[in-house]
C-alpha cells in the first residue's frame, strides 16, 4: 500500500472518524449552519454557541467521509474558546495547509490537524477536509450579521 | 467482440496510474476516446476547421459537408425518419431543458400534469420542477419496486387523462436497470400525452431504435458513447418540432430578418442559434461509425459478461452491498460496510482505480436507497474481466486497509 495513502489515513485521523469529538446538538441560543459537498453528498450540520464574541461551544452532526468527519471533529476542539477573529485565522491557516502551502504553526496549537496534512496530496479530498471550516467561517458570519 | 483489440485504439488507457496500471470503470461518467475519434477532431482543426453554412469558399463546403453528414450518421444510428429530427445541443441535459423550456412552457398549464421516476438523473428532475413552478402543472413521481425496476402497473396507476409530459431514462445511471420505455410510451401515448426519454446511458451501450420506441423525444450525449465533450442529441418527431420555437435566437437559425421581427430556418437548424459545435459533431460522427463497426449487440453482451463476473464475485464477499436489479447493463453500484464510498474511491485510485463515489447526480434515488452516497463501477468496450479481478482485488485491499487502521 503507498505511502502517501497511509500520509492521508493517520491513525488519528481514523480514531476522530470512529470516535468523533464534540458531536451532537447544543441547546438554545445557538447558530446552526447546514452545509453540504454537493459533488459527493456529504453534509454537516455544525451548531455553534458565540458569546463576546468567543466561541463558547462547538458541536456538529452529519454524514461523511473519514476525512470529512474527522476534520469537523478536530475543528471544534481547536475553535472551543477562541475569538471569531482568531477562529477565522485558524481556517485560513488550515487551508493553506490543505493547499500544500507553508503554513503557520506558531500561532495556534495545531494539535491533531496537523495529522490531516497529507490530505493536500490528494486534491479531490481537500474539500471533504475544509466542509466544517467552511461551515464554521459561515456561522461567524452569520452571527454578526444578527 | 475482442476487448484487447478494442483496447489497442485507446491511447489513453495504456499508462500507469499511481504506478499501477488504469483500470478505467467510470465510463458512465464519461468515457474514453479512441484514434478515429481523435483523428477526426485533428484532422477537421488541421485541413478544414471553416464555419458552415455560409462562404462559398471551398473548405467552408467540406465542413458544411461533414458537419451534415455527422447528422445523416446519427439519423441511421437512431433511425429517425429523416435528419430534421437530429438537433444538435451541447449535451443531454441541454437536450432535455430544450424540451422543457420549449414543448413544456407552452403547452402545460394548471391542472396538467408531468411523469417521471424517483431514478432520474438531476438533469431529468429538475428541468420539469421547473416547467411544473412556472405552468403550475404537477409533478409526479411513479414509485420503484423494491429492486429499483419498474412495475408498467405503476406506471398505469400514475399516468391520467391529465398527463401531458412522461419522462423517464432508458438506463439507469446508478442502478444499471434497463426501463421499458417502449411500454412506458404506449401507456403515455394511450392518455395523450407525449414521451420523452433521456437515453444518455443506453445510447452507448444499446441498439437505439427511436422508431420503434416510438417515443417523441430522445436525449443523448456524446462523451459517453466514445465521442467527445460539448456535443449531444436531441431527437424529436418532426410534426412536434414543427410547432415548437425556439428556445435560443440569434445567427444561424433565422429565415429572414427585420427590425422589428425575423423567421426562423426549417428544421433541424431552427434550433441551432449561433455557430454550431461543428467539430463536435464531425467527432461524434467518427465515433459513430467506430460503434457500429463493432456492432452495439456486441458491446451490450460483452458489458452484460463484466457486469455479471464483477457481481459474482463481489457477492461472495462478506459486507457488500450491491444496489439494483440482477438483469442490468455494465453498471455496478455498491458499498462496502463501515468505508464511506470516498474512501473506497481514494483507496482504490491507489491501486490505478477508477470508480465513481457521490451520489451520481440522483440525490432522490440515493434517498430512496437510503444511502448518502455509493461507489460506482461502470464498464464499455474496452474493459476486460482481468481488469474486473484487479478490482476486486483492490475492494479485498480497501477492506484490510480499513479493518487494519479501525
Amino acid at each position: 500500500m503507498s505511502s502517501n495513502l497511509d500520509q492521508l489515513y493517520r491513525q488519528v485521523i481514523m480514531d476522530h472518524y470512529k470516535n468523533p469529538r464534540n458531536k451532537g446538538q447544543l441547546g438554545e441560543d445557538t447558530v446552526t449552519i447546514n452545509m453540504n459537498n454537493p459533488t459527493c453528498g456529504d453534509r454537516i450540520q455544525l451548531h455553534l454557541k458565540v458569546e463576546d464574541g468567543k466561541i463558547a461551544d462547538a458541536k456538529f452532526d452529519g454524514e461523511g467521509c473519514s476525512i470529512s468527519l474527522a476534520s469537523a471533529s478536530m475543528m471544534t476542539q481547536s475553535v472551543k474558546g477562541l475569538s471569531v477573529e482568531d477562529a477565522i485565522k485558524f481556517a485560513h491557516i488550515f487551508y493553506d495547509m490543505m493547499l500544500g502551502k507553508d503554513y503557520d504553526d506558531t500561532t495556534f496549537d495545531l494539535g491533531d490537524i496537523e495529522a490531516l496534512q497529507g490530505v493536500s496530496k490528494f486534491p479531490a479530498r481537500i474539500k471533504c477536509a475544509t466542509l466544517a471550516w467552511k461551515a464554521m467561517e459561515k456561522g461567524v458570519g452569520k452571527e454578526e450579521e444578527i | 467482440m475482442n476487448a484487447q483489440e478494442v483496447r489497442k485504439l485507446f491511447p489513453i488507457l495504456h499508462q500507469e496510474v499511481n504506478g499501477k496500471p488504469l483500470v478505467y470503470f467510470d465510463s458512465a461518467a464519461t468515457s474514453q476516446k479512441p484514434v478515429p475519434v481523435i483523428e477526426a477532431l485533428e484532422k477537421y482543426y488541421r485541413e478544414y476547421n471553416s464555419n458552415v453554412h455560409r462562404g462559398v469558399h471551398t473548405l467552408g463546403t467540406r465542413a458544411t459537408d461533414a458537419y451534415e453528414g455527422a447528422r445523416e450518421k446519427v439519423r441511421r444510428f437512431i433511425n429517425a425518419k429523416s435528419t430534421q429530427e437530429v438537433i444538435f445541443t451541447r449535451g443531454t441535459t441541454t437536450s432535455i431543458n430544450t424540451v422543457a423550456a420549449s414543448y413544456g412552457l407552452s403547452n402545460l398549464s394548471e391542472g396538467d400534469e408531468i411523469v417521471i421516476t424517483p431514478m432520474e438523473h438531476h438533469s431529468n428532475i429538475i428541468p420539469w420542477q421547473q416547467v411544473a413552478k412556472k405552468t403550475g402543472a404537477t409533478l409526479k413521481y411513479i414509485p420503484l419496486q423494491e429492486d429499483g425496476s419498474i412495475d408498467l402497473a405503476d406506471v398505469e396507476n400514475t399516468v391520467t387523462e391529465h398527463t401531458k409530459i412522461v419522462s423517464v431514462m432508458h438506463v439507469s445511471n446508478v442502478l444499471g436497470t434497463i426501463n421499458p420505455v417502449k411500454e412506458i410510451g404506449a401507456i403515455a401515448h394511450k392518455h395523450g400525452a407525449i414521451m420523452v426519454v433521456d437515453g444518455a446511458q443506453s445510447t452507448p451501450h444499446l441498439k437505439v431504435d427511436v422508431q420503434d420506441l416510438d417515443c417523441d423525444f430522445f436525449a443523448f450525449s456524446s462523451h459517453k458513447m466514445c465521442g467527445p465533450t460539448g456535443i449531444g442529441v436531441l431527437y424529436g418527431k418532426k410534426a412536434l418540432l414543427n410547432k415548437m420555437e425556439p428556445v435560443e435566437f440569434g445567427g444561424e437559425m433565422i429565415d429572414f430578418v427585420d427590425l422589428y421581427d425575423s423567421t426562423w430556418k426549417e428544421l433541424p437548424w431552427k434550433f441551432e442559434a449561433g455557430t454550431p459545435i461543428i467539430a463536435g459533431a464531425i467527432g461524434l460522427g467518427a465515433a459513430i461509425d467506430f460503434l457500429s463497426d463493432i456492432g452495439l449487440e456486441n458491446i451490450h453482451r460483452h458489458e452484460e459478461e463484466l457486469a455479471k463476473y464483477a457481481i459474482e464475485q463481489m457477492s461472495e464477499m462478506e459486507g457488500i452491498t450491491i444496489y439494483g436489479p440482477k438483469e442490468r447493463a455494465g453498471i455496478v453500484t455498491f458499498n462496502i460496510d463501515e468505508v464511506h464510498p470516498h474512501d473506497v474511491a481514494t483507496v482504490l485510485d491507489a491501486e490505478g482505480i477508477a470508480v465513481r463515489a457521490g451520489h451520481h447526480c440522483a440525490q432522490p434515488l440515493m434517498k430512496w436507497l437510503n444511502a448518502s452516497s455509493t461507489a460506482r463501477a461502470s464498464f464499455y468496450l474496452y474493459n476486460t474481466k482481468d481488469e474486473i479481478d484487479s478490482f476486486v482485488k483492490g475492494l479485498v485491499t480497501t477492506k484490510e486497509y480499513f479493518g487494519h487502521v479501525f
